[in-house]
């Protein structure tokens, strides 16, 4: 999984500019993360992985913010901290987030592997760094594709 | 002697339907509003209640505002909007506000959010509910989605950061300077998510305008919900908007409650200014350099209440903008515009040279295109990231709306209170 490394405070404005969020996500996708990486939305791969600073994902409320990364097939965004709409946002819709205290130890462009229930990234030299725990249910939703499948899942009970 | 609960404790224990609850444990609440926007709402959520085969649990909880792609700039902006109109008539939703503001103020201001209430809303400026003593927060679309589909909503139970303000604002220094003050200090994630509950002298002194401009910027804080404790400023406004005989006696942190405490003083506090590109890059306005502007900006949830709109008259009455600065006043609600016409404020400002906008969000989400390519602006809205208000080349100063109006007066980030002395 290839990182892309990302500064601290990178907001939703960032993830989906205000002046995309009236068409589809695949016009917001085409401009995410333009302000920080202009490169990113071109160049990045389904696996791949984000790796930021603290606050990952502050402002708006806008759960485009972080479908968008769903979208361009990102597999986890890793960061010391996010923003706590941000986080109840990104399980919704299917995107998986590790709180890592480590998370600068991981620089642009390595390969990293990690295993979300267990709470554990391992570096491509061996180093391991530690996640916070997740609560079960939370490691549910996101495996199961976000809320809505579960939803439909619930509904379709007799 | 049962143990001290927090104002946040008790509102959630209630939702949860449970005697008491611990900071950290995970509940499921019953959620007795949900508020949604033409943004976040209809065009998101019926496709989504359609794929499930759904129903709204509960139509008379759910208030929809139309008021972010009003009035309706383009195809696309029309296309949202007949969406969001449709939606409400075929769901026949019997509280519905279309083109009367924005939603943070428009809902308050028809009683729907009372003391002791949790709420929810499709925005992230939500915390503004806080202001009257219930517990609101903002979700995404699709979280909105489990709470019209089910009428519930899982929530860890916040800690509480004690926000203490004593002495009194002087004149000229408001909520707004509070904020930034706050934020400057504690960083836009000191509220890590959990409730931050805004007390002491200052903050009973405010008007109901006001403490909504403390829980509204909550969010910049990082918190997860902004309260203040109801009493009897909050009891009589409601009487005003028809919500008449509220309880305000339940929804208070018990003396010794458990949380982090933080102190202020109101009374040496001046006018604030966040810098770009971060509402937590404050300074007090007078460590400013002379700043020269193109735009001046009263608008938003945060800054354009009637209360800021007094503000910003009280400023300006009399006299004439600086050349060459343009100054946008766009009322938060059809209410409120009405009221300050009354009250000749209206009147006051565009003689002062201000051009008045729709009641809207506009261009503190970057809606419109009323801020130029690389102009320089002060702003009496919550956020100033870059591109936030449209131009990712603007640079955005955030302020209170008295020094927002003083800076449009002089043409530089100014101190209101020169002029007002």
């Amino acid at each position: 999984m290839r990182v892309w490394r990302l500064p601290a405070d990178v907001d939703t404005d960032q993830l989906a500019p205000g002046g995309t969020m009236k068409f589809g996500l695949d016009v917001t996708a085409r401009h995410c993360l333009e302000a920080v990486r202009p490169e990113f939305a071109r160049e990045v791969r389904r696996g791949d992985v984000i790796v930021a600073g603290p606050h990952f994902g502050i402002g708006s409320s806008r759960e485009q913010a972080a479908s968008v990364l769903v979208h361009l097939g990102v597999a986890a965004v890793i960061a010391p901290s996010f923003g706590g709409l941000y986080f109840r946002n990104a399980f919704n819709v299917g995107l998986l987030l590790l709180t890592c205290p480590q998370a600068r130890r991981i620089d642009d462009g390595e390969t990293i592997t990690f295993d979300a229930r267990a709470g554990r990234i391992e570096r491509s030299n061996g180093d391991a760094l530690a996640c916070e725990p997740i609560p079960g249910f939370l490691l549910d939703m996101v495996e199961a594709g976000g809320l809505l499948p579960q939803l439909k899942k619930r509904l379709e009970k007799p | 002697m049962p143990a001290a609960r927090t104002l946040a404790q008790k509102l959630v224990a209630r939702a949860a339907g449970r005697a008491d609850v611990s900071p950290g444990e995970i509940v499921t609440c019953r959620v007795d509003l949900a508020m949604f926007h033409d943004s976040s709402g209809p065009r998101r959520l019926k496709p989504m209640l359609a794929e499930l085969g759904a129903e709204i649990w509960d139509k008379r909880k759910v208030v929809l505002v139309i008021d972010h792609y009003v009035p309706e700039a383009d195809e696309e902006s029309r296309r949202i909007v007949r969406i969001a109109r449709d939606w409400a008539a075929e769901q026949g939703l019997p509280h519905v506000y279309d083109s009367q503001g924005i939603c943070h103020v428009v809902v308050p201001q028809h009683g729907h959010i009372r003391p002791g209430m949790f709420c929810v809303g499709g925005d992230s400026h939500s915390p503004t509910g806080g202001a009257f003593g219930a517990y609101m927060f903002g979700i995404g679309a699709t979280e909105m989605l489990g709470v019209v589909t089910t009428g519930e909503i899982w929530l860890k139970v916040p800690h509480t950061i004690f926000m203490r303000w004593i002495g009194r604002l002087t004149d000229g220094v408001s909520a707004k300077d509070m904020m930034l003050a706050t934020i400057g200090r504690h960083g836009m994630n000191g509220g890590q998510y959990q409730a931050v509950e805004f007390c002491g002298e200052a903050v009973a002194a405010l008007g109901m305008q006001e403490r909504m401009t403390l829980a509204n910027m909550s969010a910049e804080l990082g918190a997860q919900a902004g309260l203040v404790a109801p009493d009897e400023t909050t009891r009589a406004w409601l009487q005003g908007v028809g919500a008449p005989d509220v309880d305000c006696a339940p929804w208070h942190s018990d003396e010794g409650a458990p949380g982090v405490r933080h102190n202020f003083d109101a009374s040496t506090l001046a006018p604030q200014v966040a810098l770009p590109h971060s509402p937590a890059n404050v300074r007090p306005v007078s460590d400013l350099e002379q700043t020269p502007i193109d735009v001046a900006y009263v608008g938003a949830c945060t800054g354009a209440k009637l209360e800021d709109l007094r503000a910003a008259a009280r400023v300006l009455a009399g006299f004439r903008i600086a050349p060459g600065v343009r100054l946008l006043v766009a009322p938060a609600s059809e209410r409120d515009r009405l009221v300050a016409e009354r009250e000749g404020i209206l009147r006051q400002l565009v003689a002062a040279g201000a051009t008045v906008l729709p009641s809207a969000c506009g261009a503190c989400a970057g809606y419109g295109s009323a801020i130029p390519d690389g102009s320089t602006v002060i702003s009496s809205t919550a956020r100033n990231f870059k591109g936030r208000m449209g131009s990712p080349t603007a640079q955005v100063f955030l302020g209170s709306p008295y020094t927002v109006a003083a800076s449009a007066l002089r043409g530089y980030i100014s101190d209101a209170r020169e002029i007002l002395a």
